[in-house]
This record gives structure tokens, sequence and C-alpha cells, in this order.
């Protein structure tokens, strides 16, 4: 990246040189055609940039900024028709919300979930991607559409599948584990594993998306970034840790912040295997929020999903601190 | 690298316990509600049937929700790949004021769970009058902060010195975009358009409050709609209206996967 700096100057001295009129001397060439190009960039960014700005003002900004006022009023699903007789409430929706046991419980649950879940399905869509890229050169495609499948399954075929694996008796998991002597407990009925079990569920479910993403970046680095590794005597840990990793980055930070950000709205495992339950063990923010929608209190459900949202971004933020970009 | 055989030996384990269930669905959508239901369940059909998919095409209008699905996908994948790319060019590779701030609000909207702009999105299209109707399908999703996202995140990864090289030959901010640049994101591009393809082919909540007769329908408004009341617990009819829904996403996506591959190799590396 170093080279940058050569074709910005060509472009300097020739852009001076076309308007050479209008700057005395070379340096001022250099200011001019420097801010001139800042200005074409703006333009251009703008042109870009128009069409979504557009569409997100309309669908997204405006939606955004009524849900968030709803948080702040006592909305109940039977206002929606006549909005005007709704109160302010202030903050109270989000006293009650962080003050209600449920909701505390399913933050923690959240907060599990996430923990564990997003460096797990990280690792496996990642050692996927790698398998299928470096490793697996015959039926590639068949591998590849293989380990989507699960992405594309319909959530009830998964969820009569899963149960049958994770069923206590003759369920496939106890079975297996029977072999080797080990009794298996009830997973899905147990305090300790129903949520391990999820969180297992949600790796073998969503690890194919990262892995696609994965793939695409891996296969944007040029062999020959690798042949030089192993010219210099690195071997294929090294190589993978050293050359491929720092390029893939940029990558690791989408999958990374995409996936974590879809792991702390967690809500189709839990509604689908357990309901939250046993005693709340699995229920998640997102179940809370979407049972007191269920309930008509639209003030208290908005409220919950924004401090969702805050917690959200906080953790976003620093990902981003974290595999910080420059 | 050289490839030996306990590569294969981990892809093709790793395949089974991640295909079993997609395969369970295709064998199960020809069982018998009787069997399906049997603990421990059954692998192949005991009684194979097509009782399910007669069911499942006798009942409606199916070619009509296949063309909406369609119609509604194709729109809303074409608007994701074409703006989406644009401005994850911008914030990625121009330099300009407010880039920061657009960037932040981008991934602040990709934060906000789903479910909290339902009920104001919902009130806004109705009373926009754009309820069952095409625009109210498609509009709210023709953008996508995970596209940008996405994007941007390509787009950053590519070297600047293919622009400069652009800017030195006089090509416009807007050719260096669309005839330098965006050829070089094709893996990201096809790996956005089959995640997006998928994710409205297969969206459910919002078409369901939408489309309010019959001809707006898309595929799993009608699945759903058709499984409930006396259908219910029809498992095996949801089976087979899972893979009527899912046959034509596996097609697109072994079709497109390919341009998720090599060749490609990002030029100026090189």
């Amino acid at each position: 990246m170093s080279q940058k700096t050569a074709p910005d100057e060509a472009l300097r001295a020739s852009s001076g040189g076309r308007k050479g009129g209008r700057s005395a001397s070379v340096a001022g060439g250099a200011a001019a055609g420097g801010r001139r190009r800042l200005d074409r960039q703006t333009v251009a960014a703008w042109v870009l940039a128009l069409p979504f700005v557009v569409l997100f003002l309309g669908f997204t900004a405006g939606p955004v900024l009524g849900s968030l006022g709803m948080s702040f009023t006592d909305i109940r699903q039977r206002d929606l028709r006549t909005p005007f007789s709704v109160n302010g409430v202030g903050v109270d929706n989000y006293v009650k919300a962080l003050s209600d046991e449920t909701f505390r419980k399913a933050a923690f649950n959240t907060a599990y979930f996430v923990v564990i879940g997003v460096p797990l399905t990280l690792v496996v869509a990642l050692a996927a991607a790698v398998l299928l890229d470096r490793g697996i050169k015959r039926f590639q495609a068949l591998f590849k559409v293989g380990y989507y499948l699960p992405v594309v399954t319909s959530i009830v075929a998964i969820a009569v599948i899963w149960r049958f694996v994770l069923s206590p008796d003759n369920g496939l998991l106890n079975t297996v584990l029977g072999w080797v002597g080990i009794e298996g407990p009830n997973w899905l009925a147990s305090k300790t594993w129903a949520m391990p079990s999820l969180i297992a569920m949600a790796v073998w479910r969503n690890f194919g998306s990262a892995m696609i993403i994965f793939l695409a970046g891996l296969q944007g680095i040029p062999e020959s970034v690798e042949e030089a590794g192993q010219i210099d005597g690195a071997g294929a840990w090294q190589r993978f840790r050293y050359l491929i990793l720092p390029l893939l980055r940029p990558t690791v930070l989408f999958t990374s912040v995409t996936t974590g950000i879809g792991y702390l709205q967690f809500f189709e495992e839990p509604f689908v295997m357990t309901q939250g339950g046993p005693l709340d063990s699995t229920i998640s923010v997102s179940m809370a929020t979407y049972d007191q929608f269920g309930f008509g209190n639209y003030g208290l459900a908005t409220s919950m999903a924004y401090i969702l949202f805050v917690v959200i971004a906080v953790i976003t933020f620093i990902q981003f601190r974290l595999l910080r970009e420059k | 690298m050289r490839r030996t055989w306990w590569i294969y030996l981990i892809g093709v384990l790793g395949l089974v316990a991640v295909a079993a269930p997609f395969l369970w669905m295709v064998l199960g959508s020809f069982k018998t509600q009787g069997e399906l239901l049997r603990v421990p369940p059954t692998w192949w059909p005991e009684q194979p049937t097509t009782g399910n998919y007669e069911e499942l095409f006798s009942k409606a209008n199916f070619p009509r929700y296949f063309l909406n699905s369609t119609l509604v996908a194709l729109a809303v994948t074409a608007g994701n790949l074409i703006f989406c790319s644009m401005i994850g060019y911008a914030l990625a590779k121009l330099r300009f004021k407010g880039r920061n701030a657009l960037f932040v609000v981008v991934m602040a909207t990709l934060m906000i769970p789903g479910m909290v702009t339902f009920v104001p999105l919902f009130v806004l299209v109705t009373n926009a009058g754009l309820a069952n109707s095409y625009p109210g399908l498609i509009l709210p999703f023709l953008v996508s902060p995970f596209g940008v996202f996405l994007m941007r995140q390509f787009f950053l990864g590519l070297p600047d010195d293919l622009i400069d090289a652009g800017r030195v030959d006089g090509t416009s901010e807007l050719g260096i975009f669309a005839r330098i640049m965006l050829p070089l994101t094709r893996p990201a591009l096809a790996t956005l358009g089959i995640l997006t393809f998928l994710g409205s082919w297969n969206n459910f909540l919002w078409p369901l409050v939408i489309a309010q007769t019959e001809d707006k329908y898309t595929l799993p408004v009608a699945l759903a709609l058709y499984s409930t009341g006396q259908n219910a617990q029809n498992y095996g009819l949801l089976m087979a209206g899972a893979v009527v829904v899912v046959v034509p996403v596996l097609v697109m996506f072994l079709a497109f996967q390919r341009h998720v591959t090599k060749g490609i190799a990002i030029t100026g590396l090189k």
C-alpha cells in the first residue's frame, strides 16, 4: 500500500499540468488539484448515496422515530386507530422493563447465548470455508450447497429433527452417549442443558451464512500471497495466522458484527423448541419483547426493544474498536 | 496444498451431520401424516405418497403465489445489489463530508430489532395507500443496512491504486465505480444476491399483513394460511410446502454459487 503515493502524485501533476494556467507553482497546483478532487468525490458520493438515503428516510428512519416515540407512551394495540388518545408516560416503560424479573432473566440468557454462540459460529464457519477453499477441490459445489442447507431448511423440519436428536429416551444423542456408558440428560427439560442445546442448534443452523461470506473473502485473496509465505518457509498454520487472517480482517469484522447483532436478537430457536422454558431458562430479550407485543403492551414492548438496541450498539462499537480497520 | 483423504472424510462427516434434516424434510414430504408423527422418526417413507403435494397444489392458486414471490424477490434483490453497492462504494472509498455520520446511521439501523419498526412501518405504508400492492411488498426492502455494510467491507478490501489509476486516465468518479471497482466485487454481489433473494423469498410476517387479497399472497403466506385451521398439525403438508418453497432458492444458489468463486482474484495485488 506504500505505492499509493506514486499515482497520487502523478494525478496531481497531470491535473496541475492540464489546468496549468490556474496555478503559479508546482505546490499550488498540487493543492488546487487536491481540493478539486475532493469536490468531485463529494458530488459522486452523494449521487451514489442518494437512492439509499431517500428509501431509508421513508421506510426506515420514519418508522424508527415512530417506534421510539411509542416507547415513551402508554400505547396499546387498540390505540392504533385513534392515536390521539395515547398519553406520554416518560421513561416509565423503561423503568418497568428494567425492574422486571423475566426481562432480567432474558437479558442474562441472551448474553449467555451470544458470548458462547457467536465465537463458536464464526470458528465453525471459518473452518468450513477454509476447508472448502483450500482443501476440497472435487465436488466443491456439492459441499458448499450441503453446508448451506440448514440455512434454507424450514424451521419446522429443523425443530422436528432436533427434538429427536435431543430426546431423552430414544434420542440420537443419548443413544450415542449410551454406547460409551454415559447417561445423557433430558436436554431440553434441563435448566442446565437447555441453553447449550439451543446454542448447538443455532451454530449448526447459522454457520452456513457466515461460511459463504468467508468464502467470498478468502477467494478475494490471491494465491500469490500464500505462495510467497510458502517460499519464506511458513507452515500452513503460520500462513493462515499471519497472512490470510489479517487480509480477512474486513470480512471477520463483518461476520462478527452481523452474527453478533443477529444472535442478540435470538428468537426462533427458543420459540420453536422450548418456548423459553424450563422456568424461563431459555427466554430471550426478543421473546420477552414479542410476549409484550402479544399482550398488546406496545409501549413496554418497544422500550424493551430499545434497551436491546442500546446494548447492541455498545457491543458493536466495542467490536469495531477491537477489530479496528486501519 | 496436498489433498488428502482425511480432509474429505471430515468434509463428508460434516455434510452428513449438516444436511440430514433437509433430506429428512424432503423424504418426509412423501410420508403419510401417521408415519411423520411416529417416534422415533422413520428415515425412508414406508408407503411413499405424493398426496401432500397433490393436496397443496389442488388447494389454491399456486402458480400465482409463485409468480408473486418471484417478482417480489427479484425486485428486492435487484434494488439491494444496485443501491447497496453504490452507497457501499461511497462509504468505503470516497472522501466526503458526512461520510462517518452516514455510516453510523446505517449501522444503527442494522442494530434496531426488526419487530420494533414493524408497527409504525405498517401504519405508514397503509396510510400511503400501499397496502395490498406490489410497491407495498417491495419498497420497504429495496435497501438494507446489511447490504450496505457487506458491500462497504468488500470495497474496503480493494486497493486504492486502481481508483488512482482510473483518475489518472481521466475516468469520471462514477465511471471508476461502475467500470473498474464494481466488476471486482462479483463475489460480494453474488453473496449479497443469494442472501437477499433468500431473505425476501422466506419473508413471512410483512407479506402476511400487507397482502390482504389472495392475488397478492406470496408462497410463505399462502402456505401458512393453508396449513392453519384444521390443517394446523398437518406436518406432511407443511413439509411439502417447505420443499416447494426451498427448491427455487436452491436452484438459484446452485446457479450463482460459482460466482462466489476463484479467478476473480483481486487484481492490483497480483
